[in-house]
């Protein structure tokens, strides 16, 4: 068993909205084990870049608790949180509104190096932001830049030299490559790859991008509106979807091929209001498998298979399918393409017919 | 179309650490409009500190035997009804008017823009406290709240730097707090906490250079706006008292004799107008050069 | 070709002229589009798609840009020299277009039906009666229940939003309809219902469509044609299937290595190197040649000419020569 890093417990975030309360973040257990690369994957306003900034505290929760290295961080005083703060660092999605337009390249890499006084002077400073930017692949000419002056890919470099001038073990990646075109993006990822190698460093990684979010992940947790629903290793997940909205999530996902079609599962129904939630499952709004039971009461997140977690009444009824059709066969010049793991012929309609069928039996 | 991607990084060897004062700068002389009234305000600059050499009559040579001259070689200006040079006086009132404006600008801008980012930063309670206070000043017409603490503490060349300063705190601190509130909520100050900065450097190596830019170009405008309130004050007579060359009160002075000396009114007008407009150029000007997203 | 193209791009060059400098936002581009098809514009970032279809309406802002040169025939006719009352009567009725963001292409004072009757009494000479049952039609028509006619737009949901959008650029059922990132700004499962929905509508209305996107994925999901784009030109036109199977040129296949896919399990993405190059100062050739892997002396020199690889499949590209077959 790998050694856990961080952990949340019960962790809660509510924020102060006209209606009520909106329960950006609600009672929410996980763990990050040492090196590994956790996803958290969900659409906008399920609560995924709040529960980032708690486990940093740049949020202070409004319940639950934070273990980092065992010490609980959430109940330290600022000046006790000092130590552990340069320990857990973030890169934020947004290249142009994380830097500071009157800070030069330089500026902006060495402030952490001044504020938590690692130098005594200012050229083991200096060496050490050209150290950081040659990491991240910076050209040293770029040092007396302004960042308004490069492009997304070269400013989302400085936002990672900047996370690493601390020497963190874990950084909390906020959607970094969002912003980015794909040539770019890969580039950043490629590059977050090594960091991870060399520095023996812990993710979180937060995304919307189903696709990216496969690729980098050990594990995955898939949030929908402020809770976990699914919890898993990343090819389990993919192969094996417990939860209905983990489902529609990975089905709607367009791929990049003609050779392998997927018929999105079309969510219908509303979406449940964030603010002052019922007991009842948040998703049960667009459920297709809705029960009476999802109005009354909100589901426990449960071990179902082995490490494989979800929060659905019903999930070990309903059916297991892949949606992959695969038609013709896959060709890709100057490249090996590995077909998809697995295949099941099945015809996606059928599936929630067969549900519906399973409907009748659970209700009775 | 957009740029912003696609600009690649300057080529020069690695650079010598640039000034962005440089660049704003670069960018402010491209406008043509804006440099026009830099010009105007330094040549009034100029003329209000070399005013003695310029006008070695000073502004109180009463020659009462050139009355009500119109402009001539030896008077440019003309003369008013105690035969003082209108030109000296204008020149000598550059020095006051200009000093008005720049000084109770100051007390504005350091007041308002002080409890403006208090407000804005901190938020809650001190903002509410604060922004209240605010609305109360500003509920109160300026010029009205100008007149009244003149006539509490007196004319006087200070009094009326204060009461136009004071007029006008609540326009700075709604600016300042408005764009104090705005960086708040951007990423960079979200990850200036990350690395571990406590609120004062944040407030000032993140905050404050980026609500300058706002700030400058609502200063340029506003010493026109000061300079106008000064000029109103002294024409009413609660300013300056005479001899005193400030345009305001030149104006004050002049409009018993507008039908037959019209000289004298319309010169110290006339250098009232100019300054205006060239601040307002100027400021015009200055907030498209200090946009560091504007490039070039 | 068997298929006459309902509008086509030939040469076109667009260009804006700023104080640094003239922006070359399309360089020599050539685009055709079928009638009934989709066509798929995918480019990064700045290689001009947005200037594209403004082009094709002869809407780029003018100044600073300037259609400098270059054909848009639309059913023969050419656009560029059009007048603009007639072009007038083209626009929102034959062409229509839908933007990227639903948030800012609705008038948030005006219902949402009125906004839709706006468009068709504008194009169509009807009455105000007749208008206001179209346009709760078309409410219907893209899954939105004609009781909400009255509603503002931000009564509405992003994915609804972009419904209403939909429904005023085709409230008068248009020949070709433009859409430039149409589900960019939504979520994963809303993108999928408005994709579905802008498929079955597209057969219901048989209107052709320019897809403007980034996704590759979105592409594969609802076009017929694909024409990739790199800094203002485009540089492979094919049909879905060929283009997806056998890219050719080397900057389409890089896209292609760079995405990370769900379906494989790829160690290591390939991105392509280098940097999108400054549309003020353009490499001399091949604009791509810095970032090809397969750069030769010629690229440097020569921009590649229109090179048919088979029937609905071009490239511009010097590894393919002119008019011989390499499929």
């Amino acid at each position: 068993m790998k050694k856990v890093m961080l952990e949340a417990r019960e962790l809660t975030k509510y924020f102060d909205v006209p209606g009520g309360k909106l329960h950006a973040v609600d009672k929410v257990n996980f763990q990050i084990h040492e090196g590994e690369t956790l996803g958290l994957v969900g659409e906008s306003g399920c609560g995924k870049s709040t529960t980032g900034r708690l486990l940093l505290r740049l949020l202070e929760p409004t319940s639950g608790d934070v273990i980092f290295d065992g010490v609980n961080i959430t109940k330290l005083s600022q000046r006790e949180f000092r130590k552990y703060r340069t320990q857990m660092q973030i890169v934020f999605q947004d290249p142009y509104a994380s830097l500071n337009p009157r800070m030069s390249v330089a500026e902006i890499i060495e402030e952490p190096l001044l504020i938590n006084k690692i130098y005594n002077n200012a050229a083991d400073r200096a060496k050490r932001v050209k150290e950081l930017m040659d990491t991240v692949g910076l050209a040293p000419r770029l040092l007396n830049v302004y960042p308004h002056e490069l492009d997304g890919g070269r400013r989302q470099r400085i936002g990672i030299a900047r996370a690493l001038a601390l020497k963190p073990r874990f950084i909390v990646q906020d959607e970094p490559v969002s912003a980015l075109d794909v040539s770019i993006q890969a580039q950043i990822l490629n590059l977050m790859d090594d960091l991870q190698d060399e520095f023996q460093l812990t993710y979180m990684f937060i995304s919307h991008d189903l696709s990216v979010v496969k690729h980098v992940s050990d594990r995955i947790i898939v949030m929908y509106l402020g809770v976990i629903v699914e919890m898993a290793e990343s090819q389990e997940l993919f192969e094996r979807r417990l939860h209905p909205y983990t489902k529609a999530l990975l089905s709607a996902l367009p791929v990049p091929s003609v050779d392998i079609e997927t018929e999105p599962i079309i969510l219908k129904g509303e979406i449940t209001s964030p603010i002052n939630p019922k007991n009842a499952c948040r998703f049960a709004g667009r459920c297709a498998y809705r029960q009476d039971l999802c109005d009354q009461q909100q589901p426990e997140l449960r071990e179902l298979h082995p490490g494989h977690w979800v929060a659905c009444h019903f999930a070990e009824n309903l059916v297991q399918t892949e949606d992959i059709v695969v038609g013709g066969s896959l060709s890709h010049p100057d490249s090996t393409v590995t077909k998809p793991s697995q295949v099941i012929e099945e015809e996606p309609v059928t599936e929630v017919e067969q549900a519906k069928s399973e409907e009748s039996n659970i209700s009775k | 179309m957009e740029k912003k991607n696609n600009t690649p990084a300057p080529t020069q060897q690695v650079a010598q650490k640039r000034n962005q004062w440089k660049e704003v700068w670069r960018r402010l002389r491209q406008n043509k409009m804006a440099m026009v009234g830099l010009a105007i305000l330094i040549i009034l600059a100029l003329a209000a500190i070399f005013a003695d050499v310029i006008a070695p009559n000073g502004f109180d040579n009463q020659v009462i035997k050139d009355r009500f001259q119109t402009p001539n070689s030896t008077h440019w200006f003309g003369t008013d009804n105690l035969g003082r040079g209108v030109f000296d006086r204008v020149i000598h009132g550059a020095r006051v008017s200009l000093s008005i404006g720049i000084i109770s600008v100051s007390i504005a801008i350091v007041f308002g823009g002080l409890l403006g980012a208090l407000a804005g930063f901190y938020g809650g309670r001190v903002d509410n406290v604060i922004m209240r206070s605010m609305d109360i000043l500003l509920a109160i017409p300026s010029i009205l709240l100008a007149i009244s603490i003149v006539s509490a503490l007196g004319g006087g060349l200070f009094n009326v730097m204060l009461a136009v300063g004071i007029s006008s705190i609540p326009g700075y601190a709604r600016i300042v707090r408005a764009s104090v509130i705005t960086l708040k909520g951007q990423e960079f100050i979200e990850a200036a906490r990350a690395i571990g900065a406590n609120d004062s450097r944040i407030i000032m190596k993140h905050i404050i250079p980026n609500s300058l830019a706002p700030i400058i170009v609502q200063g340029t405008l506003g010493v026109a706006g000061a300079i106008l309130s000064a000029a109103g004050l002294s024409f009413i007579g609660l300013g300056l008292s005479p001899p005193n060359p400030e345009w305001g009160a030149m104006l004050s002075g002049g409009r018993d004799y507008i039908r037959d000396h019209m000289h004298m009114t319309l010169f110290p007008g006339l250098m009232i107008m100019a300054t205006i407009f060239a601040l307002n150029l100027l400021g015009d000007g200055l907030r498209d050069a200090l946009d560091p997203k504007l490039k070039n | 070709m068997t298929k006459k193209p309902l509008l086509e791009i030939k040469n076109l060059h667009v260009h804006y002229i700023t104080n640094e400098g003239t922006v070359q936002a399309i360089n020599d581009l050539n685009l055709e589009l079928y009638p009934g098809e989709t066509l798929g514009l995918v480019g990064e970032t700045g290689a001009g798609k947005t200037t594209t279809a403004l082009a094709m309406m002869r809407l780029v802002p003018n100044p600073p840009g300037k259609i400098v040169s270059g054909e848009v025939l639309y059913k023969g006719k050419n656009l560029v020299e059009m007048k603009e009352a007639d072009l007038r009567k083209i626009r929102g009725n034959q062409i229509s277009m839908i933007f990227q963001d639903p948030m800012t292409s609705l008038n948030p004072i005006m219902t949402v039906g009125d906004q839709i009757r706006e468009g068709i009494m504008l194009h169509q000479k009807v009455d105000k009666a007749t208008a206001t049952k179209r346009a709760m039609d078309m409410l219907e028509v893209v899954g939105i229940p004609m009781e909400r006619y009255d509603e503002y737009p931000h009564q509405f949901s992003g994915g609804m939003k972009q419904r209403v959008v939909i429904a005023i650029s085709l409230s008068c059922n248009p020949e070709i309809l433009i859409a430039d990132e149409p589900t960019t700004a939504l979520d994963v499962t809303i993108q999928a219902q408005v994709l579905q929905l802008m498929e079955n509508l597209k057969v219901e209305f048989d209107t052709s469509m320019l897809m403007i996107t980034h996704d590759l994925g979105v592409v594969a999901k609802v076009c017929d044609h694909v024409a990739i784009m790199y800094a203002g030109t485009v540089i492979e036109h094919a049909q879905k299937h060929k283009l997806y199977r056998t890219p050719k040129h080397p900057y389409t296949i890089g896209l292609f290595e760079s995405i990370p896919n769900v379906h494989e399990t790829t160690e290591r993405l390939k991105p392509i190197i280098g940097l999108m190059p400054d549309p003020t100062d353009l490499p001399t050739g091949c604009t791509f040649h810095p970032r090809c892997p397969h750069a030769m002396d010629i690229c440097k020199v020569e921009f590649p000419e229109v090179t048919h690889l088979s029937d609905e499949h071009w490239v511009r590209c010097h590894l393919y020569p002119a008019d011989k077959e390499v499929e």
